[in-house]
């Protein structure tokens, strides 16, 4: 490793931090708000192979630091109340609050939006030397595959292998989906969780619709 | 296909997930100011083209994002290493 790449012992300089999340006055809406998943999950009582739920609005941040760093570790275990997993391709869940690994160097923190503020903020206070938090909320969204066709949708859609031997349940992964690429995490034994690009939602809502007809999708709110 | 090993993910991955990024272990000019067009130019853009062995700089584009080095043999295309940035390969084509 390089020395850069070193955790530096300088004071991280102030960082104009902003609470992202509007008032109570003020519509959230996702990144999937135009498909109207709420009327169509009311719409849509069938049974299917594929139900699909966006977990939407939540609190996401960009967690990067070296491991070697132990003010950023115990930081980040201090305020998150979990431990950053440093083995690769893992996450951890406690509450509310999840982890993904990204990279040896990366975090997906996943938290209730009204949480974020509060946790970037203490992140901020806790940690000393060479890191970054950022609140990516607004740039990504969630979607909840779950039920017994769920896996095979994946299989159309990504590269990866999904058997629970090489994939069990806590893994991550990111990967190309769909030609779009998603950050995949095997939440249950048949419930996964794609996290993908605001940009991207419309084109990924679309594909699951077109893999999922065969199996028949529900939408769940 | 090529099935690649990340060595920050530590796991075999298709080749799709990943961006070859050119040969590798091209040192920056030390002071560019003192080099000659012709030292400067072949830096930029003189690469080599092996028949055999290539190491080459690779992206996890769609994974870690994280870049490393492999050996390749540009004739079979088989992987013979697979190292991290600034580590030297084992395998080279005066050893092999």
């Amino acid at each position: 490793m390089s020395e850069t790449l070193a955790p530096e012992k300088v004071a991280t300089e102030n960082v104009a931090v902003m609470n992202q999340l509007a008032g109570r006055g003020v519509r959230a809406e996702s990144p999937l708000y135009h498909a109207g998943l709420d009327k169509l999950s009311a719409l849509n009582p069938r049974a299917g192979g594929v139900l699909l739920r966006e977990l939407k609005l939540l609190g996401h941040l960009t967690l990067r630091g070296s491991q070697k760093n132990a003010s950023f570790m115990n930081g980040c275990a201090e305020v998150l109340g979990l431990a950053l997993p440093t083995l690769p391709l893992t996450s951890v869940e406690k509450g509310g609050v999840s982890i993904r690994w990204i990279s040896p160097d990366e975090w997906l923190v996943v938290l209730p939006a009204d949480q974020a503020y509060e946790v970037e903020r203490g992140l901020r206070a806790a940690i000393e030397g060479h890191f970054s938090v950022v609140n990516v909320s607004g740039g990504q969204t969630i979607l909840e595959l779950s039920g017994p066709n769920a896996c095979d949708v994946l299989k159309k859609s990504t590269v990866l292998d999904v058997h629970p031997s090489q994939f069990p349940v806590g893994k991550v992964a990111g990967t190309v989906f769909a030609k779009s690429t998603a950050l995949v995490r095997r939440s249950g034994e048949a419930s996964w969780e794609l996290v993908i690009r605001r940009s991207f939602a419309d084109y990924v809502w679309l594909w699951l619709q077109d893999a999922s007809r065969e199996y028949g999708l529900v939408i769940k709110s | 296909m090529l099935h690649i090993y990340c060595p920050h993910c530590r796991e075999l991955r298709e080749e799709e997930e990943f961006h070859a990024k050119g040969q590798a272990h091209i040192a920056r000019p030390l002071d560019p100011d003192a080099c000659t067009d012709k030292e400067w130019g072949e830096y930029l853009f003189f690469r080599k083209n092996p028949r055999g062995l290539h190491h080459e700089i690779w992206y996890h584009t769609a994974g870690c994002r994280k870049f490393f080095n492999l050996t390749r043999d540009t004739q079979t295309y088989e992987i013979k290493e697979i190292y991290k940035i600034g580590e030297q390969p084992e395998v080279t084509a005066d050893k092999g």
